[in-house]
């Protein structure tokens, strides 16, 4: 097995979820309600917690001997692969439903293949992390409905936000030279086999709710190279902060 | 002398933190107990990935191995097999009600509960059936918050994984 492709396939798994984890934290303490408040700070909780598994695993083989919380926590923004879906700023509480009801579908399949990937390490942490997206899933779905199918007001922001965010969505779906190696070491995901059930389950769940997919096919790309949105500096600057002012500080 | 059987008896020693009336072996947090070439390997999984009390837990094994004069040890997390509500004994599931958190249902693998559609959850206080889910997610990762329509208290409830 090649261990540098490894590593890096790694890490953007753990991207994805350190990402989504930090921006879902944000909510904590502005929920709309209580229960959602309570229910977001769960969720992030599950994807850093997922983050640590990952970076773990990634710091057994990393070549400058970095372990989990100096590769969440020290890098430079070029050096970060999540999709750029994950990144972008939370908006309003649509917005940030949309974005979980889109990845977190997409996760759980993404998820349900990774269980039979070669690597134990991969497969033990996929079979984990399926218990927690399914929850996940049927939160996001929840909402969806209700705002979908709720009042003129909520449906028309929940159907604002579908189209905002459906020109990150195609990254997710992206195979390059990584992924590819992966796939053919018996290991990675071919995350382009899960585009048409994940549209096909979407559009289910967004013709009950009375939502129209979106069509445009044309996405954004860079985030797997270390290119990211102009947001990604505030986040990391929020996140990092600790990290770079007392280097080593721990709680 | 030690023996596999007196370290599981002082794994039941470690309370889990967030749920002090049961011990990390009737939670099935510790899986394994393993004497290798003069040391100890304690073997633990968490029970949701980002569980805060897994430091704690660790920490606090540590420290009645080493109270005990066990210097010689040392504590892996696995992922796999992974965690399932399904592991708590007949026995755990009662100190959880007597706590006054309703237990998990069995047969976690049912993918219908998994949905959410739990069908019936007792009142942990007064055993009434009439009861309506107020958040999937409550006060710790591993708990639903509901309200009982009989004696109108809240409480939480242990959700299966």
């Amino acid at each position: 097995m090649n261990k540098e492709i490894y590593n890096k396939y790694i890490i953007r798994l753990a991207d994805d979820a350190l990402i989504l984890g930090q921006r879902l934290s944000e909510w904590c303490g502005h929920g709309p309600i209580l229960e959602e408040d309570i229910a977001l700070a769960n969720i992030s909780l599950d994807y850093i917690g997922q983050a640590t598994n990952l970076f773990k695993q990634a710091s057994v083989a990393d070549e400058l001997g970095r372990d989990e919380d100096a590769l969440a926590l020290a890098r430079m923004e070029s050096e970060y692969n999540n999709a750029l879906l994950l990144e972008l700023p939370n908006g309003d509480y649509a917005f940030t439903i949309a974005r979980q009801y889109y990845y977190t579908s997409f996760y759980l399949l993404f998820l349900e293949r990774l269980k039979q990937s070669s690597d134990s390490f991969l497969a033990g942490f996929a079979e984990k992390s399926i218990k927690e997206v399914r929850y996940h899933v049927q939160h996001a779905g929840d909402w969806m409905l209700r705002m979908g199918d709720g009042t003129e007001e909520s449906h028309t922001r929940i159907q604002e936000a579908l189209h905002q965010l459906w020109p990150y969505l195609g990254e997710l779906f992206e195979m390059d030279d990584v992924e590819r190696a992966t796939v053919e070491e018996g290991y990675g995901v071919d995350r382009s086999l899960l585009l048409d059930e994940w549209k096909m389950k979407l559009s289910d769940l967004l013709s009950e709710a009375t939502l129209t997919l979106p069509e445009s096919a044309w996405h954004h790309t860079g985030g797997r190279h270390g290119r990211h949105t102009e947001q990604m500096g505030f986040l990391l600057a929020e996140m990092q902060f600790l990290q770079r002012a007392y280097p080593g500080a721990k709680w | 002398m030690w023996t596999v059987l007196r370290i599981w008896d002082l794994m039941r020693e470690v309370r889990d933190p967030e749920i002090p009336a049961l011990n990390v072996v009737e939670m099935g947090i510790v899986r394994e107990v393993v004497h290798d070439n003069s040391t100890w390997h304690i073997i633990i999984t968490p029970t949701y990935s980002g569980c805060p009390a897994m430091k704690t837990i660790e920490d606090d094994i540590a420290s009645v191995l080493s109270n005990n004069g066990i210097g010689d040890f040392r504590i892996f997390t696995v992922l796999s097999p992974a965690w399932t509500t399904d592991w708590m004994t007949d026995e755990a599931r009662e100190k959880l009600r007597l706590e006054g958190i309703a237990p998990p249902q069995k047969g976690s693998a049912d993918k219908g509960l998994l949905m959410g559609r739990v069908r019936d959850v007792k009142c942990p206080r007064c055993g009434s059936h009439s009861t309506v889910m107020i958040s999937q997610f409550g006060s710790t990762a591993c708990k639903s918050l509901y309200r009982c329509e009989s004696c109108a208290e809240p409480f939480d409830y242990f959700k299966c994984i």
